[in-house]
């Protein structure tokens, strides 16, 4: 029997797919179910210059950290129960991110949308008479062509469509062909993400069978078709230290070591890396655990 | 002086209740809409409405979930109602029947918002969470704004950033921006404010029990529009003390973020 193609890749071999100054969006948001290992193994790479697209959270700040953006498009980077992330809050007093937009959150989903649909823009209301207007002038605004109740015909954002030359996402369950669920509460804007980018990789906690996929959760959480994926990795923990809600919670210790460390001196900052990102994917989860070893010896 | 010799009373109210009692009320008028309070104060306020002024509110568990019931501050085990995962918020606020209350970083006399950074935006001196939902909000549902520190770096007479857009700006980009910009109550640790003053600008509704206008005016780094004798803030009810104390936050976390006015003292 004929079978759609497999795409079950390494960590690695996702990332040799990315090239310098590449447009990358990541899923998940803020703190929650982001594509960390492959974001770990961007970090590991000779990748620069790349622009950046993401609800931002930890992803943001590390890559900021690592020099590796060049332009970020963001509506906020916040890690939730430590409020300001702060890698990205260094790169942006220090000015070390080149190209910044700073977009409602709104607008972040209606420019993926506009994307997803291969339009160069769709209206909306947000960001009209605030400073994202004035900050972003490059993004402009359209007349209705339609008189409203009042005869008016409002002027309104022409939200530019987020083109993305690369998704990464992370989702709990995925079968080797790129169908996907997601097992927590909420969806995020992951196949948003997947429909907006020419190339897109799913990491995921578990590959399973096809028929593995709804054994034990409704289809409505299919949220992922296999026929916008290009390749499909299994990393375990793979979004520590962001949740992956019901495979696990946001890793709180370790979020607030790794804003402590980012908040602190060069050698705080020099320390964290050199104990957690100085190997690869199973060295992180290692040093992770030791961590927590660390912490639970220590009661 | 409004603080009592009997501390013990029911009725002694803290600035903490009373605040919360000051964002109920913002919510009394509001019927059957999504409420969403950002942070402590707003969330226990809402639930305080939701439980006495206006039980047709809708709320969330912050994350992806409608509550059916009204739980204690951080509480997680609750009925559930509906689904409302981060792109079905965007939807309602899109729709407009939602009241959110905010943060402020900064807050300017013609109540526009500030969260996105503190200087230039290009270089700011502080950077904060970015402009998240503001500049879509204040153009399609109602907006409030919690202030638990009052002051006159809070209370500006520019904003640094504008993310959440005040009437006079929303007026000025046209009807686009203007037909649903409704920024309802600003609430502070010292009094109750609106955006309906002559020219749009911020103007001062009641001084909280204990507090002067002078108070209020040399806390605040614009010049307030103030008409007439300003009235002072509600105490909270006998039933909404109980509410707060035994239901919604039997912890006592309100006084972390409004610390109590010790008497004799403003």
């Amino acid at each position: 029997m004929s079978k759609p193609r497999e795409k079950v890749m390494t960590i690695d071999e996702v990332v040799a797919q990315l090239s310098d100054g590449m447009t990358i969006g990541i899923g998940g948001w803020g703190p929650r179910r982001k594509p960390m290992a492959l974001v770990r193994a961007i970090l590991r790479s000779d990748l620069k210059d790349l622009t950046i697209v993401s609800w931002g959270g930890a992803d943001v700040g590390l890559l900021a950290r690592a020099g590796k953006i060049r332009k970020l498009v963001y509506a906020f980077v916040s890690l939730d129960s430590v409020p300001l992330e702060p890698n990205f809050q260094k790169a942006r007093q220090e000015g070390t991110i080149p190209e910044i937009v700073e977009l409602d959150e709104g607008m972040f989903q209606t420019g993926l949308y506009a994307a997803a649909q291969r339009l160069p823009f769709l209206p909306m209301r947000a960001g009209l008479g605030s400073d994202v207007l004035v900050n972003n002038a490059w993004i402009k605004t359209v007349a209705s062509p339609y008189a409203d109740e009042n005869g008016d015909f409002e002027e309104l954002t022409a939200v530019p469509a987020l083109k993305l030359d690369v998704a990464l996402v992370h989702l709990n369950r995925a079968d080797a062909h790129g169908n996907a669920t997601y097992l927590g509460p909420d969806p995020y804007f992951d196949d948003l993400f997947v429909q907006a980018a020419d190339k897109a990789y799913l990491s995921c906690e578990q590959i399973v069978d096809t028929a593995g996929l709804t054994v034990d959760t409704p289809v409505q959480r299919l949220l992922i078709s296999r026929m916008m994926i290009d390749g499909v990795v299994e990393t375990p923990n793979g979004a520590h230290f962001t949740l992956c809600t019901p495979d696990y919670e946001r890793d709180e210790k370790f979020q607030k070591a790794y804003a402590a460390a980012a908040g602190g001196s060069d050698e705080d900052w020099a320390a964290f890396e050199a104990r957690f990102l100085s190997g690869d994917e199973d060295a992180y989860q290692a040093a992770v655990a030791a961590f927590h070893a660390e912490l639970e010896g220590a009661k | 002086m409004t603080a009592p010799t009997t501390e013990s009373s029911m009725s002694t109210s803290s600035r903490a209740e009373v605040c919360a009692a000051a964002i109920a009320d913002a919510f009394a008028d509001d019927g059957e809409i999504f409420a969403s309070p950002m942070g402590m104060l707003p969330m226990l306020g809402v639930r305080l409405a939701k439980l006495t002024s206006n039980p047709d509110l809708v709320i969330s568990d912050g994350e992806s979930l409608f509550l059916g019931g009204t739980p204690p501050l951080f509480a997680k085990a609750d009925v559930v109602e509906g689904w409302i995962p981060f792109r079905r918020v965007f939807d309602v606020v899109a729709h407009g029947k939602r009241h959110v209350m905010m943060g402020a970083t900064q807050v300017d006399r013609l109540g526009n918002q500030n969260i996105s950074a503190i200087g230039d935006f290009a270089r700011p001196k502080r950077q904060l969470l970015g402009s998240r939902g503001a500049p879509g909000n204040t153009v399609n549902n109602r907006t409030s704004y919690w202030v638990p520190k009052h002051g006159p770096r809070v209370f500006v007479e520019n904003v640094d950033i504008v993310s959440g857009v005040g009437p006079a700006r929303a007026k000025a980009a046209g009807p686009g921006a203007s037909k649903y910009n409704d920024i309802h109550r600003i609430v502070s640790n010292l009094g109750v404010f609106d955006v309906k003053g002559a020219g749009d600008t911020v103007r001062l509704l009641s001084v909280h029990p204990g507090v002067s206008v002078e108070d209020v005016v040399a806390a605040t780094g614009f010049a307030l529009t103030i008409e007439g004798d300003v009235p002072v803030t509600r105490e909270p009810t006998e039933s909404e003390l109980m509410i707060i104390r035994n239901v919604l936050d039997p912890k006592n976390l309100r006084d972390r973020e409004v610390p109590p006015v010790e008497a004799g003292a403003k």
